[in-house]
């Protein structure tokens, strides 16, 4: 399958989808129709980007920062931050779908069916009907004490691995939430967990920078990875801070990439560098990718696109999403975001991504040359 | 015998201090750490004759929304839930859970209006009762504590800080015109003075001997030249003399394992089992100080981590007071400077706030169980029985049987104890 004919320097916002309370997590669903986000209301917001349409999925007590979702379509696949991309929505890509698509037409837009998996920092985790018109949970299941920090679901759908503040990753029937395996290990909060492509084995990262790879099928620890560089005990205000708060594997499986903070001064004000690193998984070493520009913030949201490029997002007074060529540690671009970053989802198809935002909005980047559909409240940013 | 709240020269009170300390004696176990059932026994009978105060100071700003005053399901909430504690309808947050056992034996002060969102001024505010005055040095809660609850024989410095770091040493500022006797003595880390005690090639006589020496010295320039820096001076080198004969209690090795597991095996964990050690060994005034709570960014994690060390000896010393019979005259107090403003800002953190926060005490002369004060919905202001500094310091000295409304008199001056202009919560006494 070509791949989609994407620029990083064309990237621009195509749509700003609003909420009023402050968003955290975001993903898109395996057809793409939707983008999923996460809000300090403690709800979950679906937004159809067909027809713009938000509806809420109410059931959690807590913030969530966890979505995954399993599909019951062959046709359909996962998304993660480690997504494959070989399920283009139409020819176009998402924002011809939503040139040609009028928003009085949702209904004639076939839904592929899927499950949205969510866990929350009440450590629960919710099964919901992701294409009911009210979708409500059909399913809660207690899985961390704690919260739970972040979820990935397997390459074929049927394992769910959870993490969280009880230093455990465990690993659930991503289809009846039955528990199978609890990997223990880590002696601080596990901040991610990520399935690598082959399925065969995930990893888990902690606060400490301590990053773990595990046999799926045994449970077995099969080696450490360091990325104590993301970690600092401030001796000042007598507290740790750490963790990987974004994590992705490349398509093909080659590399990890985790993103966070690092060089910081001042924990209490969050003073300190965003950073991303990307472990080749063949010998474990690592490369560190930096910002241009001495930017202070944390990264929250990292991923690989089509074309072999990495991006990042994150921020702190204000969002940055930033891009760097293979093999190069230097950042080949970088786009400015008016609210702090808290996560970064990457569209199925290649051409888009979105991130999710303090200000309550979810901002829709397009990376196709051209111009842009703009949407009444929109926020366009044509790059040169 | 009656209590004497303010010098306790009383020849009741000596006798028994004095048969207090003999019996302690009388046992090695007590000289090791003043543990086990000998430690019980004295403390109760130590614990009729004199009223202590013991300040935990959440140092930086502890979020009131992450502790005495949750909000869970609001616009300010956070992640945390409210869970039920052990008086019925009382609710904190999840990240105290030990400390929710406990809620019987303490009261929350939920309607704190401090107006004032600097470090400084409101740590000021709420260890004087003051807002700061230019013009005018108030002393602070341990050193009118000292001088109006001491006995006036007490083998420890009346009033100790125990921070998490910084130096150890004597600080003559926080007693203001109550003068040096009543000032603090810090314990940096849990640890006494650098040097404070005798270097092992110093033959006890020398060091004696070189001791009378700077008494005589000493003595004699104080008659000619008296001032208030030598006697800060002297007090200093009275307060260095009463660590050297009492230094065992700070060795907290000496407590049982399964004491020091209880409490946590952390620097905070340490410092309140000193602490304990310390009220046990008649020292009228202790503050520890748990770093740190001001955080901007990151609130939720940080308070995770930072409660999560709370909790546990919190509750361990609320714990060892009550079975020895000590709480009922022991007043604790768990401030900071003020608390976190309800709104999460970008980073997931909270700012400073004063204008609507909380405290919780325990033990001497409260009404335990007790809830003061209310906020709004989302705990961005006060809607019920407001009150600031002045009134909080005049329940502290009203629960521990002071008349607050007394006046020091330095240099014939009348000096109130607490701000003439505020009164006690009188809902959470007995």
């Amino acid at each position: 399958m070509p791949l989609p004919p994407i620029d990083i320097m064309a990237s621009r916002v195509a749509i700003e989808l609003k909420h009023p309370s402050p968003l955290i997590g975001c993903r898109f669903d395996p057809s793409g129709r939707y983008l999923f986000t996460t809000a300090q209301d403690n709800s979950i917001q679906r937004f159809d980007l067909f027809t713009l349409k938000k509806t809420a999925l109410l059931g959690h007590s807590s913030w969530s920062r966890g979505l995954g979702f399993v599909g019951t379509s062959a046709t359909i696949m996962p998304i993660t931050q480690r997504a494959t991309y070989p399920i283009p929505l139409n020819q176009g890509g998402i924002f011809n779908a939503l040139s040609s698509i009028a928003a009085a037409a949702s209904s004639q837009v076939p839904n592929s069916p899927f499950t949205l998996i969510s866990g929350d920092y009440l450590g629960e985790l919710r099964w919901w009907d992701g294409t009911a018109d009210v979708p409500i949970a059909t399913r809660t299941v207690k899985a961390h004490e704690g919260w739970l920090r972040a979820l990935d679901v397997s390459p074929d759908r049927k394992l769910l691995a959870t993490c969280g503040n009880d230093h455990l990753v465990k690993l659930w029937s991503a289809s009846d939430g039955k528990p199978i395996r609890t990997l223990e290990g880590h002696a601080s909060h596990v901040y991610n967990v990520a399935f690598h492509p082959g399925g065969k084995t995930l990893v888990s990262a902690d606060l400490k920078g301590f990053v773990k790879e595990w046999e799926v099928e045994t449970g077995k620890p099969l080696r450490e990875l360091d990325a104590k560089v993301f970690h600092k005990y401030d001796s000042g205000f007598a507290a740790d801070i750490g963790g990987i708060r974004g994590m992705a594997f490349s398509p093909d499986g080659q590399f990890l990439a985790g993103t966070g903070i690092t060089n910081v001064s001042n924990a209490f004000a969050g003073v300190g560098n965003p950073l991303v690193i990307q472990f080749d998984m063949k010998d474990g070493k690592a490369k560190q990718l930096k910002p241009k520009e001495a930017f202070q913030g944390t990264g929250w949201g990292v991923g690989y696109l089509p074309n072999g490029y990495l991006i990042a997002a994150g921020g702190a007074g204000q969002g940055r999403i930033w891009f760097w060529k293979p093999d190069d540690p230097a950042s080949a671009h970088m786009l400015n975001v008016p609210a702090n970053i808290r996560d970064l989802a990457l569209h199925p198809d290649g051409t888009a991504f979105a991130v999710s935002c303090f200000n309550g909005s979810a901002y829709v980047y397009t990376m196709l040359p051209g111009p842009v559909v703009a949407k009444k409240d929109a926020i366009a940013v044509p790059k040169k | 015998m009656i209590w004497c709240p303010y010098s306790c020269e009383t020849a009741e009170h000596r006798v028994t201090r004095r048969a207090f300390l003999g019996g302690s004696l009388l046992g090695a176990g007590s000289l090791m750490g003043f543990g086990g059932l000998t430690t019980s026994a004295a403390a109760k009978e130590l614990s009729k004759s004199q009223k202590r105060v013991v300040v935990i100071f959440l140092s930086g700003g502890a979020s009131q929304l992450e502790t005495w005053d949750p909000k869970p399901g609001t616009d300010t909430g956070g992640p945390f839930k409210a869970i039920p504690t052990s008086v019925p309808g009382t609710h904190i947050c999840e990240l105290l859970p030990e400390t929710a056992k406990l809620m019987h034996r303490q009261v929350l002060v939920r309607g704190i209006n401090t107006t004032d969102d600097d470090h400084g001024r409101g740590e000021v505010q709420m260890l004087t009762g003051r807002k700061p005055d230019p013009a005018f040095e108030y002393p602070h809660i341990g050193a009118v504590a000292a001088k109006l609850l001491g006995t006036g024989t007490e083998e420890l410095p009346g009033h100790i800080q125990i921070t998490p770091n910084g130096g150890s040493g004597f600080n003559k500022q926080d007693a203001a015109f109550l003068g040096p006797k009543f000032a603090s003595v810090t314990l940096a880390d849990g640890k006494p003075p650098a040097d404070l005690f005798r270097p092992a090639a110093l033959t006890t006589t020398a060091d004696q001997e070189r001791e009378a020496l700077r008494k005589k010295l000493n003595d004699r320039f104080a008659k000619s030249r008296r001032t208030a820096q030598t006697e800060a001076y002297t007090e200093s080198y009275d307060q260095a003399a009463k660590f050297i004969a009492k230094g065992d209690v700070l060795s907290i090795g000496m407590e049982d394992p399964k004491t020091a597991d209880r409490y946590g095996r952390h620097d905070f964990g340490r410092h309140m089992l000193l602490a304990r050690r310390l009220l046990e060994q008649g020292v009228t005034f202790v503050k520890v100080t748990h770093t740190n709570y001001d955080t901007h960014h990151e609130n939720f994690d940080f308070h995770i981590e930072q409660l999560g060390e709370f909790d546990r000896p919190y509750a361990a010393l609320l714990t060892d007071l009550a079975e020895r019979g000590m709480l009922e005259s022991t007043l604790v107090i768990v401030m900071a400077e003020f608390g976190r403003t309800p709104r999460i800002n970008e980073r997931y953190g909270r700012d400073h706030w004063s204008k609507a926060w909380s405290i919780a005490m325990a033990g001497c002369g409260l009404k335990a169980g007790a809830v003061v004060g209310k906020t709004n919905a989302n705990g961005t202001a006060v809607t019920e029985r407001e009150v600031h500094g002045g009134h909080l310091f005049h329940t502290y000295f009203r629960a521990l049987g002071v008349d607050s409304t007394k006046n020091f008199y330095p240099k014939d001056r009348p000096i109130p104890i607490a701000d003439p202009k505020a009164a006690a919560i009188t809902e959470v006494l007995v």
